[in-house]
């Protein structure tokens, strides 16, 4: 089982409903995200394109931030390959968000490494991720890449998309379709 | 008219946006220290199995560089726990050991060195701290235990520098190996900061003999302060004779340190452009004056040159030599660090 997340760029419109999600969720703190809104515009004008992501924790499959870890606190869980934080085992030594080429973690104002968890503790019970159960463009799909039958892999199968960084070598695990 | 990339980010993450700033003063002041007790324990280890087991003197590089090692590592350690987060979960780092990370690496070699510097530091402590052994009788049962088996001091001084080299290097693989900072993404770290912590090694050792010269060459403000010093532990002079092979010594570290950065700089400006612009930032960015004042010309450069100078005998032996590499060798931690924090792999914004 290989958890992956599939983005629509077409159908992303930023409205930060994902954000608000997360945020009401997980109880993550003020002043803190666990995933955010970004966007690039390219080209010349008058023939500008802009293309607008949710992003979060990348759930790589080669994770620099599990690598580096000096507790084990950061690991990738059995179920789906999720990467996720044991907080009671993390000093906050922060070597985690330094190796982060996504810039995806932060520490939570109790001291321990913070990052998204693909909202795993709803997965095991059937649900989907919070952000994407309340997308209201539908641009958000999550499932098992294993599964040739799942939405996301007929997703990637059927329209070009791309990853963030992968230059970096972290092979991450949210496709985003163009 | 160009074509343009804007790229907006919506999170504000504390420590992490606009740009990263995740390690203050903390961890370069504990790589500093880690740099610079690898060091000592190189030079105490070279100086324990290079001379006589059996000959007995205060010696500045197996006694005073020792004790002085234990007491900067504690205080390396105490800098690295006040930057943890999570301070009292800092017993977990013992609980496993971590093969992918190096800071797990680290935390056990921090172990291994208190009883190796320890050890170096009483084969010889009597001669060092006379006062001391007097009240604590068992410190010379060691030393004579010690000094009587030759095995136990080539073990000794081995186990130092084999210790030393991966204490050295660890604090700069600690860096390099964080592949999403460009600037660290080096494997030109781990030896540069092994000499750089030689070379203030080196420059401390050499700066303490010259504080104890004979009086009529000691620098006037170094007399209340050791008349101090030499009441309270009836000291006996040290090695100063060993002086100028220290500073000479302490050149060739600096020498290999500079070619060193060098290297560092011209792999990262031949590589991609992600690590040409972290190199740029040392170069001409906003690091270049600390980068080309502090560390090369103050740090290294005019350093070398009084050294020269020194090593020909056109001046005497200063502590200036001393106090500007050991400058130039925290500048360098503090601006590598912050430099790296500052190097990503965001997207490159024409």
């Amino acid at each position: 089982m290989r958890y992956i997340m599939v983005i629509d760029t077409k159908r992303c419109v930023g409205c930060m409903d994902c954000v608000v999600a997360c945020k009401t969720e997980n109880n993550v703190p003020e002043g803190y995200n666990r995933d955010w809104i970004t966007e690039t515009v390219r080209g010349e004008f008058p023939t500008l394109q802009m293309e607008i992501r949710t992003e979060r924790c990348n759930h790589c499959d080669h994770p620099p931030c599990v690598h580096c870890c000096p507790t084990g606190a950061s690991h990738v869980h059995d179920r789906g390959g999720v990467v996720l934080v044991t907080k009671d085992e993390c000093i906050g030594c922060k070597a985690c968000l330094a190796a982060c080429p996504y810039d995806a973690r932060f520490i939570h104002p109790d001291g321990y490494a913070d990052k998204c968890t693909f909202c795993l503790h709803r997965v095991e019970k059937g649900q989907l991720p919070a952000c994407v159960s309340v997308c209201p463009t539908h641009c958000m799909h999550f499932g098992d890449a294993d599964d040739p039958l799942s939405d996301v892999s007929r997703l990637l199968a059927s329209r070009p998309h791309h990853t963030l960084l992968p230059e970096a070598g972290t092979r991450p695990r949210i496709y985003y379709l163009t | 008219m160009c074509p343009m990339i804007e790229f907006t980010n919506f999170r504000h993450n504390p420590g992490i946006d606009p740009a990263m700033h995740i390690w203050g003063w903390e961890i370069p002041v504990y790589l500093f220290l880690g740099g610079l007790v690898a060091g000592l324990m190189i030079l105490a280890g070279f100086r324990l199995l290079i001379m006589r087991p059996n000959e007995r003197q205060a010696m500045v590089c197996c006694t005073v560089g020792p004790l002085l090692g234990l007491a900067l590592l504690s205080v390396g350690m105490l800098t690295l726990f006040l930057d943890l987060e999570h301070k009292l979960y800092v017993w977990r780092l013992y609980l496993t050991f971590e093969p992918t990370s190096p800071m797990s690496w680290g935390s056990w070699i921090l172990l291994l060195v208190y009883p190796a510097l320890l050890a170096n530091a009483l084969a010889h402590l009597p001669e060092a701290l006379p006062v001391v052994a007097r009240r604590l009788p068992v410190l010379v049962t060691i030393s004579d235990y010690m000094l009587a088996r030759p095995r136990i001091v080539i073990s000794t001084g081995l186990a130092n520098i084999g210790i030393g080299v991966a204490l050295g290097i660890y604090t700069g693989i600690l860096l390099g190996a964080l592949g999403a900072r460009p600037l660290w993404s080096s494997a030109v770290l781990g030896p540069l900061f092994l000499f750089s912590g030689l070379s203030t090694a080196a420059a401390l050792l050499h700066g303490i003999l010259v504080l104890t010269t004979p009086d009529a060459e000691r620098p006037e403000f170094a007399d209340f302060l050791l008349s101090m010093l030499s009441r309270w532990s009836q000291a006996r002079p040290l090695d100063t004779r060993i002086a100028p092979t220290l500073a000479q010594a302490d050149n060739s570290f600096l020498t290999i340190e500079l070619a060193l950065l060098g290297l560092l700089l011209i792999g990262h400006l031949s590589s991609t452009a992600v690590h040409q612009q972290a190199a740029w930032l040392l170069l001409t960015g906003p690091y270049a004056a600390v980068f080309w004042v502090g560390v090369i010309g103050l740090g290294i450069l005019i350093p070398l040159s009084l050294q020269h100078l020194e090593l020909q005998h056109r001046i005497r032996h200063t502590i200036a030599p001393a106090i500007l590499v050991l400058t130039g060798g925290l500048v360098l931690r503090f601006v590598l660090v912050a430099a790296g924090q500052a190097s990503h792999w965001a997207p490159m914004l024409d």
